[in-house]
Parts: C-alpha cells; structure tokens; sequence
C-alpha cells in the first residue's frame, strides 16, 4: 500500500465528460421525440373545444387528446398521492410498535372496501368546504387513490420490515442521518417492489377511472372531461365508433407508458437488485438505452438537474437530523398518551352509536337482500376464479416453461392485460345482453376480464421458477404427462396460484359493483349481487343502504382472506415452496 | 502498558432474552477492558455471544445489565467512536465501490469537494485503484472486504471492531487481507487506537492479536485471557506460534469429564440440560476413523485441525459429540479415542449402528424424547408439542435445531423415525418394545 497521492488530480479529472462528441443515433431518437411531443402539444392546444362544458361530454374524436390528458393527470395525481400517503403510512407502520398494531389492521380492511363506496362520502366531504367543481375532480382523484395506494402501501411497509439486517446495522454504526438512510438504505432497497407496484396501481387506476369520471350520486349527476367519460358517455349512446376511437387512444396511452415509462425504469432498478451476481437475463429497454446512449440527455442531466439533485441532496442532509442518536426505548407511557386513548375511544363509541342508528333505519327485508345479493355475488366470484384458473394454468405453464414461446408470447400478453376490463365491458355487453344470461352472465366475465391476468402472471412466474433439472429427471423418468403435472408441476405452481388468487379474489369482489349495475345505451340494467346493491344505492344516494352494503362486502372479504386464503397461502409457505 | 488509557471497560455485561416467558442468558456477567493499542480477538465457539458482545460495545445493542464505559463515560446511542467491519461486507448493492466508501463520508459530514478526494486515498490504499466505478457484484469476496476496510477507515474510528471478516472469504484471499490489515495496523498509518477482532478461528487469533479473549457458550461468557506476547511478524510455523495455538486449543476444548456430568441432565429435571452439537454422524465417524489409525490413536488436537484441514469451530464440536457419546476423552489439548471409540471405527455398519444406539440411549435428551414417545399413544408425537417443551430449557431457535439434530442422530441410531410431510416423531417399532431405561 504505497503513497501515491500525486495520481489523484488526474483522476478526479477523468470524471469530467469530454465536452465534444459526434452526437450519436440515441441523440437523434431524443431529438425526434422531442419534436413529435413539441408537435403533440400544439396539436392538443388547437384540438381543446372552445367552450367546455363541464357537463357535455364530446363524443368527436378530435378531443380525444384533450381528454387523455385530462384523465392522465388525475391519474399522475392521484398515483403522488398514493406514493406520499404509502411513504409516510408504511414508515409510521413499520417504525413504531403501537402504531404498527392499529395501521396493519387497518390498512387490511381499508383494502378490502370497496373501492366506489368511497365516492359518495368522498364526494359530500370534499362539497362541504369546497365549491362544487373542485370538489368532484378532487373526489374523482380521491377515488382513483382508494385503488392506487394500499398495494403500495403494503410494499413499502415490506421492504421496510424486511431491510438486510447487515445493512441496516452499517447504516447505524456509519450514523447515517435520516435522510441518507432512506436516500441509500431504504429507497434503493424497496425501488423494484415499489416499480412493480406503481405498474399495478396505474392498472388499478384505469380499471376504475370511468367510474370516478362520471358518476351520479342521488339526484345529481357528476361529469368530468376525460377518457373514462368519454367511453362511458360512448357506451350509453350505444355509439360504436366512439367506443373504438376511445379504445384505441387509451390502448394506445397504455402501450405508450409501458415503453417510455415502465420499461426503462424496470431496466434502470436492475441495479437495485440485492443478490450480489450479475443476472443472466437482465431488463432491457429501448428507451432506456437511448436515454443512456444520448449525449444530449446525459449533458443536460449533468448541467442542470444534477447540481439542483446534489444541492437538494444537501438541503435534506442538513434538515433531516443530524447523525442520529437513538433515544433510549421509553419504558413509561406519559400521560397524554392516556389521554389521546381515551378522547380515541370515546370517538369511536360516538361514531359506532351514530354507525348502528344509521343502520337502524334499513327494514329487515332489505338485510335479507343484502345476503342474497352476498350469495350471488360470491358465485360468481368463483365462478370467475375458476373459469381463470381453467385456461391460465395450462397457458401459463405453457409460457414458463418454454423460454422461446415466452419471449414472443409475453410482451403481448402484457399489453392485452393492460387494457381495463371496465373499458372493453361495453363492447362485452353488447354481446352478452343478446344471450340468455344477460347482465348475470356478463358480470361473471367481467370479474374474469379484470382478474385472470394476476394469475396468469404468477402462474407463468411459477412455472419458470421449476428447477431445468427437476424437469429433466421427471423426462428421464419417463413420467406420463399427468404423473408430472401431479408431481413437479402443479406443487411448484402452487404457492404462486395462491399468491395471484388472493389478488384476483379481492379485484373480483371490487368489479361486482361495475359489472352488476350498468348504463348502457340510454338504460340502466341490474342484476342480483352485493356490487348491484352498492351501485344503485350510490345511485339513488341510499346511505343508510350503501353503508350497510358496504360493511357486509368488507366482512365477507376480510373473513374470507383471513380463513381460506391466509391458510392456504400458509400452506404453500411451507410445504410447496421451491428453494 | 498500564500507562495507557483505558478505551473500552465492561462491567458485569449481561444479556438476557425472554422468550414464551423465560428468560435465556445470551451473555453472562462479562467483564472486558481495551487499552489503547491493543488489537484483541474475542474468541470462542458459534454461540458463546461474541458477536452481540462486538455490538453491545458498538453500542448497535444495549445490554439487560451491566455497565459500558467509552473512555470513562457511560456509551449511550451509537458509539460515535467506533465502527464494524462485518462479515457479509454489508455493501449498498446499488452504490458503486466509490460511492459506498463516500457514503460513509457524507454521514460524517465532510463537505462534499474532499468526499471523493479522500474516498478514492483510502481506496488507493487498500489497492483498489481502478475500480472506483465498479459495483460490489463486479469483485471478489477479498475485494469487496477490501471496500469493507476502506469504508471504515474514512470515518477514522478510534476503535475498529472486526466481525469475522475473514470468515466469507476464501482461504488465499483471507491470507492475503489479514497480512493487509497487520501492515495497516503495525505500519501506524492509520488514525485507529485499537482493534477488536470477533472470530472462531483460532490460528487467526493468535497470528494477529496481542490478546486473545476467550469465551465459552451455555451461558455466554468469558472464561480467561491468553497474552501473546510475541512480537510481529508471526509465522505459522514458529514453534511459539504452535506452542500458543495448542494452549488456546487445550482452553476451549477442555477436559473430558465423568460420565454424569459430561452428559447433564434431562428437560425438565433440574440442572443445566446439555446442548447436543449440531454435526453429521458422517463427519463423526470420519474422525473417530481418522484418530484409529494414528499411532496410539491420539492426537494433538491443533495439529488434528490442520491435518484435517478443519476450522477450529467444526473440529471441537466434532470432538465435543465424540466425548459426548463416549468415543474420545480429551485432556491437555489432547484427543484419544477410547476402546469403543475404536471398536466403533472398526465395525461394519450394522454393528457401528448397535453401538451408536446404545450411547445414544444415555444421552439424556435423547433419553427424555424416548419416554415422552413410550409414553404417548401410538408411539408417536408432532414435532411442534416436542418443540414447545424443549423451548422451555433452549430458546425457541436453539429448541428448533436441537431436536433436529436428536431427530438426525436418532434415525442413524434407528431409534426414532419422522414423516416430514405430516411432522409427526415415531419411535421405531424395535425401540419401542425396549424396557423404558
């Protein structure tokens, strides 16, 4: 270990980029889309209607980018939203006993209500203080957060309670201030999990923007301009091409985001994976490889956002703590602690006497519906799962196991899995209400539309998770075809069945509401089902009604999770799990 | 040497934990004390709580009881003076080598124009020039501890605590950084006071420390303190080198002692129940066959380890079972086989079985699992009803992997059988029918 100080100005001035370069093919990909978006927004500028009516929905074509940018926006603010909500709430959950002891629970149930029974309360408490538009697109985005931020939520608090403990550990000893713990420790750890789940949020969140852009809610009927409006304004005038043009714009955003968006940060978080070796097959990214090739982006990068970056960086360094010294753990509770349980508690006996008045008001008869609508809602949850699980586990064994199908077959599997089922369930209606079934029917297979794609996912994972030589000692011993789907195949996958049903089972129960009550060409169709009773009673602004409905929805959905799946997913734990 | 002061004092140190309401004593009544100047090894085999030691006096844990002064004053918090270079190397996966040694930097607020100045000296210094831009994945285990040490030293800690650093690495690469470490260390580059060293490897112990700690597991705690008080550089072949290695070796393997208390007493009776050392019978048998065909089947037992090419860790908890079950006796660091140690390396394996089987039966947890079976209806109980009365003498982990290693020896010994699938414990239709012992 020799002195060589003298080497050090010559490397710290190998840092610096030459400043004069050919511009490469990557800089030319930049510039054109830098040109195309410039055009995008002069386009957009002169497309926008002079005068827009809150209330009309435009069914001509030429809106339609006006419109998707709209939606895209409530999208983008409820998705910060989500994203500022999961921090703070994951971090308090994961960070502090008590309140780990109420938010889980509680995060458990929110996720299991129904997702438009949020609407109308959203909605009347954003009126009470706001004027009236503001209020319907904040309670529009309050709706499009309610199916963006648990799952993110639950992520972050997972990461946070599952930190390498060896670099939890340097981090404390190296007196990491709070600000570069979760700038180097936490954020980077949890970044592919939270990547993952930001995918499935914005899936989430076109699922449900026709029902959050154009609602009525007793007497009066919310409309904002956007893209779910306009498909569902389409779907009640029966108007064929608007639903096609309206399709195809958000197919089209969807495919857009998965390219410039999604993709390149899937390929960018490689580098945040823990495992210390290189992955055979990494992620790539056209884009991203642009981005990264582009003397133009990397210029730009280091001029101006780079120096904004470090001196933020600083900033937060300094705000946040100095080198923390953890307190000693408080063995005494202080008074005020009593105090907040006790005003805690007797707001809550206040509000569940308020709650059972409320409910009071609904006849018995009503309570009987509610449990028939339960039973048949719960068929045809099943019925749904099932139909699912039918055609995913062959297809999705198919694909995992065979890298060549999948690197054809994936991709587009993505993106037909993109597109929300709430979008295409007009066109699905259109057929359906021809059938004998009806509605009924076409509820079950709009439940299958938006769920069968988080098995197939975890199917076609689970089947590539099978060990190349497990496969080849069941050739060898020349098993039939079923004794290794009895053996090999059908134990691997099934820890990931579980894991995907849990999800499918939960997005079934929320899709009831959409698919068993529809508008469509200028009427309302119902169907018997809890989703139907939810939807009516937002409807006619039924409180009592939706409040009850609700309640029962959530009760069957948290029971169910906590007796079947949870055990089940317990068993998949510890028996099938593939090491 | 009394001269100088005092870094480190422990006093009465103890760790306890409570699990299913009892209490189990991780570390017990430690006393330590670190001088300025000293590199120290603490010590002792997996379990004795050396590393919770290394992390109470980084102040990363704060014991039960007892009292932990940093220079006279009591350590609250993280001691600002102190860190640890860890086994894993835990490196920020998503940072590169650079970027890890200035992120430690950036914590102790130095402005950021030095940060990579001085990053990129420490680098130079462990020879790592030329991988400032690498990411950890990109490096060798040796390497990656290297960024380890750097990282360490940018914050100038007076006291560098060591936590088996050595162990994740191969044995050249480990070699080579252990030399690394001493010319850092010995050469006075480096603003640091004073090393603690946490290992389990003996000869590591003596080739690099002025100190040796020694401590012992069921309860942790420390059991005497060797000097080496022979100057560097130290060969390995040196016969104080040898000389030192033996008596470290004959501490912490001790002396063979009379049956009934070699073996302790069953769970449940009163006394300290004897933990069974996790080890394959293969391994067990290998040395028992290895000592037999020595001359006058004994042996040294430092020499054993590097015939065997054994860490000292494994080979005492080898020769641990082999005292246990009555193979071996151990005196003054020596190991010799005992007559049924020797009919056992000779037999054919149904014999060894017959053999193994009756020790086995005296071994008092063994003993305690059979009446508990004998006992039961159909001969035969779930793992976790067995799991939960012996969590009531070890803690539940501890509980966990001994009665997989009851469970291990006892289907070697034909005694016990178990069906993972529906994780019940069967006695063994022949065991069963045998008069309860």
């Amino acid at each position: 270990m020799t002195d060589r100080d003298f080497n050090h100005p010559i490397r710290l001035f190998r840092f610096v980029q030459p400043l004069l370069r050919p511009l490469s093919g990557a800089d030319f990909v930049v510039l054109a889309l830098m040109g195309v978006g410039l055009w995008a927004g002069v386009r957009l500028g002169q497309a926008v209607p002079e005068i827009l009516q809150a209330n009309e929905i435009s069914l001509a074509p030429g809106v339609l980018p006006y419109y998707a940018v709209l939606s895209c926006g409530r999208m983008l603010a409820a998705y910060l939203l989500s994203l500022g909500f999961s921090l703070v709430y994951g971090t308090l959950a994961a960070k502090h006993r008590l309140a780990e002891k109420i938010l889980l629970p509680l995060l458990d149930v929110l996720q299991s209500v129904p997702i438009l029974s949020f609407l109308p309360v959203a909605l009347l408490s954003f009126s009470a203080f706001l004027p009236l538009p503001v209020a319907v697109e904040l309670a529009a985005i309050f709706l499009i957060f309610t199916s963006q931020a648990w799952n993110l939520t639950f992520a972050w608090y997972q990461s946070l309670r599952t930190l390498p403990r060896d670099l939890e550990e340097a981090s404390t000893v190296f007196r990491f201030p709070a600000w570069l713990r979760f700038k180097s420790l936490e954020l980077p750890f949890a970044a592919i999990s939270l990547i993952w789940n930001s995918m499935m949020s914005w899936a989430g969140g076109w699922f449900f923007l026709m029902a959050a852009e154009m609602f009525s809610a007793g007497q009066r009927d919310f409309r904002l301009p956007g893209l779910g409006s306009y498909l569902q304004e389409a779907a009640n005038q029966g108007s064929i091409p608007s639903l096609v043009w309206g399709l195809a714009t958000m197919v089209g955003i969807i495919v857009l985001l998965d390219q410039l968006v999604w993709r390149p940060l899937l390929a960018w978080s490689e580098k945040f994976k823990l495992q210390l070796v290189e992955s055979e097959y990494p992620l790539t990214s056209w884009f991203y490889d642009v981005l990264r090739g582009s003397f133009l982006v990397r210029a730009l990068w280091q001029k101006t956002l780079l120096p904004v970056f470090a001196w933020l960086d600083q900033r937060l360094l300094t705000w946040f703590g100095p080198p923390g010294v953890r307190p000693a753990p408080e063995t005494g509770r202080s008074w005020w602690r009593y105090l907040a349980a006790v005003v805690g508690v007797l707001l809550l006996g206040v509000g569940l006497w308020e709650v059972g008045r409320f409910l009071g008001r609904i006849p018995p008869g009503q309570w009987l519906a509610l449990l028939e609508g339960l039973g048949a809602t719960l068929v045809r949850v099943v019925a749904a799962l099932v139909l699912a699980m039918a055609w995913t586990v062959p297809l999705g064994v198919l694909i995992g196991t065979n890298p060549r199908l999948a690197a054809v077959l994936q991709p587009l599997v993505q993106v037909v899995a993109s597109i929300p089922a709430t979008a295409l369930f007009p066109v699905v209606l259109l057929f359906f209400l021809e059938l004998p079934g009806g509605l009924n029917v076409a509820a079950i297979f709009l439940m299958l539309l938006g769920t069968q794609w988080y098995l197939l996912f975890n199917i076609i994972a689970g089947a590539s998770a099978i060990p190349r030589d497990l496969h080849y000692t069941s050739i060898l011993l020349r098993q039939s075809r079923w004794d290794r789907w009895r053996t090999l195949i059908l134990p691997a996958i099934f820890p990931y069945v579980i894991t995907g049903g849990i999800t499918a089972g939960g997005g079934a129960w929320n899709a009831s509401i959409v698919g068993e009550y529809v508008h469509f060409g200028g009427q309302s169709l119902t169907t018997t089902g809890i989703g139907a009773i939810i939807a009516q009673a937002t409807a006619e602004g039924d409180y009592p009604l939706l409040l009850a409905a609700t309640l029962v929805m959530i009760l069957a959905v948290v029971s169910l999770n906590r007796l079947l799946w949870r055990r089940l997913y317990r068993l998949a734990e510890e028996r099938y799990r593939l090491e | 040497m009394n001269a100088r002061a005092t870094l480190v004092e422990l006093s009465q140190v103890s760790q306890v934990y409570w699990s299913g309401g009892r209490s189990f004593t991780a570390i017990q009544g430690v006393d330590l004390h670190l001088e300025e100047g000293e590199f120290v090894a603490l010590l002792g085999p997996s379990g004795c709580g050396k590393s919770t030691l290394l992390r109470i006096i980084t102040g990363l844990q704060t014991p039960t009881s007892g009292w932990v002064l940093y220079r006279g004053e009591p350590l609250r918090g993280v001691n600002p003076y102190a860190t640890i270079v860890f086994q894993t190397f835990a490196l920020f996966p998503w940072l590169t080598v650079l970027e890890n040694v200035e992120v430690a930097l950036k914590a102790k607020g130095v402005p950021a124009k030095l940060r990579t100045s001085r990053a990129l000296d420490l680098l130079d210094r462990v020879g790592l020039d030329g991988f400032e831009s690498a990411y950890p994945r990109e490096l060798s285990g040796g390497m990656r501890q290297k960024v380890g040490f750097a990282r360490a030293m940018a914050v100038e800690p007076e006291l560098l605590c060591l936590d088996e650093p050595f162990s994740a690495l191969d044995v050249l690469s480990a070699e080579a950084l252990r030399g690394e470490l001493l010319e850092l260390w010995t050469g006075g580059n480096i603003p640091t006071k004073a090393i603690l060293l946490v290992t389990h490897n003996i000869e590591e112990a003596v080739l690099l420390a002025d100190r040796i700690v020694i401590m012992d597991k069921d309860p942790g705690r420390v059991i005497t303190d060797v000097k080496v008080d022979y100057p560097q550089p130290r060969q390995r072949k040196d016969p104080r080198f040898l000389d030192l290695v033996d008596r470290v070796y004959m501490i912490l393997a001790g002396h063979t002692q009379p049956e009934h208390l070699e073996l302790g007493t069953a769970p449940g009776e009163p006394g300290r129940t004897r933990a069974l050392p996790h080890i394959s019978i293969d391994d067990l048998a290998g040395l028992v066959e290895h000592l037999d065909a020595l001359p006058g089947n004994e042996a040294d037992i430092y020499a054993l380890a590097r015939e065997l090419h054994m860490s000292s860790d494994h080979l005492l908890q080898l020769i641990e079972a082999a005292e246990i079950l009555g193979f071996a006796t151990v005196a003054q660091g020596d190991i010799t086989l005992t007559g049924l140690g020797e009919t056992f390396a000779e037999a054919s394996i149904p014999v060894r079985k017959e053999i193994f089987a009756t020790r086995l039966r005296r071994v008092p947890i063994v003993r305690w699992l059979v009446g508990l079976l004998q006992a039961a209806e159909r001969h035969q109980l779930r793992w976790d009803v067995v799991q939960k009365a012996l969590e009531l003498e070890f803690p539940a982990e501890e509980a966990e992997r001994q009665l997989e290693t009851v469970i291990n020896w006892g289907r070697y010994a034909e005694i016990l059988a178990y069906d993972d699938s529906s994780e019940i414990i069967y006695l063994e239709p022949g065991a069963a029918r045998a008069a309860p012992l």
